[in-house]
């Protein structure tokens, strides 16, 4: 459905390496988050199987595959919500910047990594107080107002909310509910960005204008972003992994997963022969 | 028209009316007491019922200045029992518990719910009056207060639940600790059926008589203190109604009609405030 409108984003990604150069170019990355053999259990049912990958720092990372593949828990996993489920367990390690993230206070580090969801979820609060709130909670330092609008202009929100923010959240539409849920998670200024299917409950034109800001927002933090949406994952991140029915098939800068996949179950998925 | 369809004709007519007529008796009842209290009452009402202490019998005049401010009393130290805790228990409910313990609390709850007012009244006497062998302003509240807290707790607790998952899992991925979620995002944004569910558990306790007899128990003179005895209207009206007299009849009319005014008003204020504010849509 999103691909009749083709949105204004242009996706710089260097030539497809491939082989040795590639494996080169990715040791030469840096990686923000790393995850070596996560495996995952709701209750009894085990949900992902001894997945390890790197979220690269500065850079998109898409995870996509068929609904239930485990992508949207690899996801949560990465902030920890996983934890908000009775009966969720998970093993392996996650590093943030090397360290642990289960052995960090859990608060502290969902500051760290914010997290955007499918369904626009703001508070039913003022605009203003919806971006302030993570500050607020926080105790922050800083000037709010300024980071308010701040974070407004990173989401690209600023200009059309600018002479109404204290009127309710939810009279904005939808993609504009969630851009303000984007700015609500900037507002802290987390190291890594995480969104789940943030464009699943949205327009064509308001997904176009959140992909185009994913695309800017990388200079500013980590992002990883799960998607039902092929195209998606193809015109915003750099890297992409693909998940079936809880395990990693493979996982590659993104114009080489889409173009020469090494798997020929990843091949078989992005040519729509299922998922 | 085939006999068949004619009599299916008649059922949904029949059926029509009758479901038309029962919903107009449902509303008549409230008129129908409203308008007896005001025939019967109404006369009643004036400055000297608000501010007058109760006369003897014979002569004219005289009010239940006394049996307001006592109800006033009684009502304060219910809510201030019956209110934090119903509250605070439904948070625990909605927020943080599962499994065997809610089901528990829960089930108790609305048990001690359908528990008549009557038995309530006798266990603040066990409990309340007779080790401290007095009648009081406490005692009745005691009485009224354990009333309203599964009230309270299980339309609060609803109130709660009622909010979306998402916004829990919004205020949690800002790094919100599970009390800072629950104070800053789930109770403001319950918290006008919140504030209504209090209300009505108050207008509910408000016009309880039975509990108040081994309790409050009445008073014909002002109750100083929250440890003497006191006036209560719901009380007042039992009284004046069982006499024998055409003046403390019409006094027990108006005190009926005072009661139900205070309870609709506060059943005002609660639409009112269930009206403003930011609403979260349904989904």
């Amino acid at each position: 459905m999103h691909a009749t409108v083709r949105p204004a984003v242009s996706v710089n990604i260097p030539p497809i390496a491939t082989g040795a150069a590639s494996r080169e170019a990715a040791a030469a990355l840096s990686m923000r988050m790393s995850l070596s053999k996560v495996n995952f259990f709701y209750g009894a049912k085990q949900t992902l199987f001894d997945v390890s990958l790197g979220i690269a720092t500065n850079k998109v990372t898409s995870l996509i595959g068929p609904s239930g593949c485990g992508k949207s828990t690899l996801l949560r996993t990465l902030n920890r919500m996983h934890e908000t489920v009775r009966g969720a367990r998970l093993e392996g390690e996650i590093l943030l910047d090397g360290q642990n993230i289960l052995a960090q206070d859990v608060t502290a580090h969902r500051r760290r990594v914010g997290m955007v969801f499918q369904r626009p979820n703001p508070f039913p609060k003022s605009i203003f107080d919806n971006v302030a709130y993570g500050l607020r909670i926080n105790g922050s330092k800083t000037p709010i107002a300024e980071a308010v609008e701040k974070s407004l202009h990173h989401a690209a929100l600023w200009d059309e909310v600018k002479d109404h923010l204290h009127k309710s959240a939810y009279e904005l539409s939808g993609g504009q509910q969630q851009r303000l849920c984007i700015a609500r998670a900037l507002a802290v200024e987390p190291e890594v960005l995480l969104l789940d299917e943030p464009c699943s409950a949205l327009d064509p034109i308001s997904t176009a204008k959140i992909e185009e800001l994913l695309v800017q927002l990388k200079d500013l933090c980590t992002i990883a972003i799960v998607t039902h949406n092929m195209q998606q994952a193809a015109r915003v991140s750099d890297f992409t992994a693909f998940l079936l029915i809880g395990q990693l098939i493979e996982f590659s800068p993104t114009p080489q997963l889409f173009t020469t996949p090494g798997d020929p179950r990843t091949e078989a998925y992005i040519t729509g022969r299922f998922g | 028209m085939s006999p068949r369809l004619r009599w299916r004709k008649f059922v949904s007519g029949f059926m029509l009316t009758m479901t038309g007529v029962c919903a107009l008796v449902a509303v008549s009842v409230l008129f129908l007491i409203l308008g007896y209290l005001v025939v019967h009452g109404g006369a009643s009402i004036n400055w000297n019922f608000f501010t007058k202490l109760p006369v003897p019998v014979g002569e004219t005049g005289g009010g239940m200045a006394n049996a307001i401010l006592g109800s006033a009393k009684v009502l304060l130290v219910a809510s201030l029992l019956g209110v934090p805790i119903g509250f605070f228990g439904a948070i625990y409910l909605a927020e943080f518990s599962g499994g065997v313990i809610a089901f528990v609390v829960r089930y108790a709850a609305d048990l001690l719910n359908g528990v008549p007012s009557i038995v309530i009244g006798i266990f603040a006497f066990a409990l309340v009056v007779h080790p401290f062998k007095h009648f009081s302003t406490l005692a009745g509240g005691f009485a009224l207060g354990l009333m309203m807290i599964p009230i309270t707790l299980r339309s609060t607790e609803e109130f709660l639940r009622s909010v979306p998952n998402a916004l829990r899992e919004a205020a949690m991925a800002l790094g919100a600790s599970k009390w800072k979620t629950v104070a800053t995002v789930i109770v403001p944004a319950a918290y006008r059926g919140i504030l209504t569910a209090i209300l009505l558990a108050f207008a509910r306790v408000a016009g309880e008589t039975a509990p108040l007899l081994f309790t409050a128990l009445g008073n014909q003179f002002w109750s100083p203190g929250w440890t003497q005895p006191t006036a209560s209207l719901p009380v007042m009206i039992y009284t004046y109604a069982l006499a024998p007299y055409d003046d403390w009849h019409r006094q027990a009319w108006a005190a009926g009609l005072v009661l139900l005014g205070l309870i609709l008003i506060i059943n005002i204020v609660a639409r009112a405030i269930l009206s403003r504010g930011i609403a979260v849509p349904r989904s």
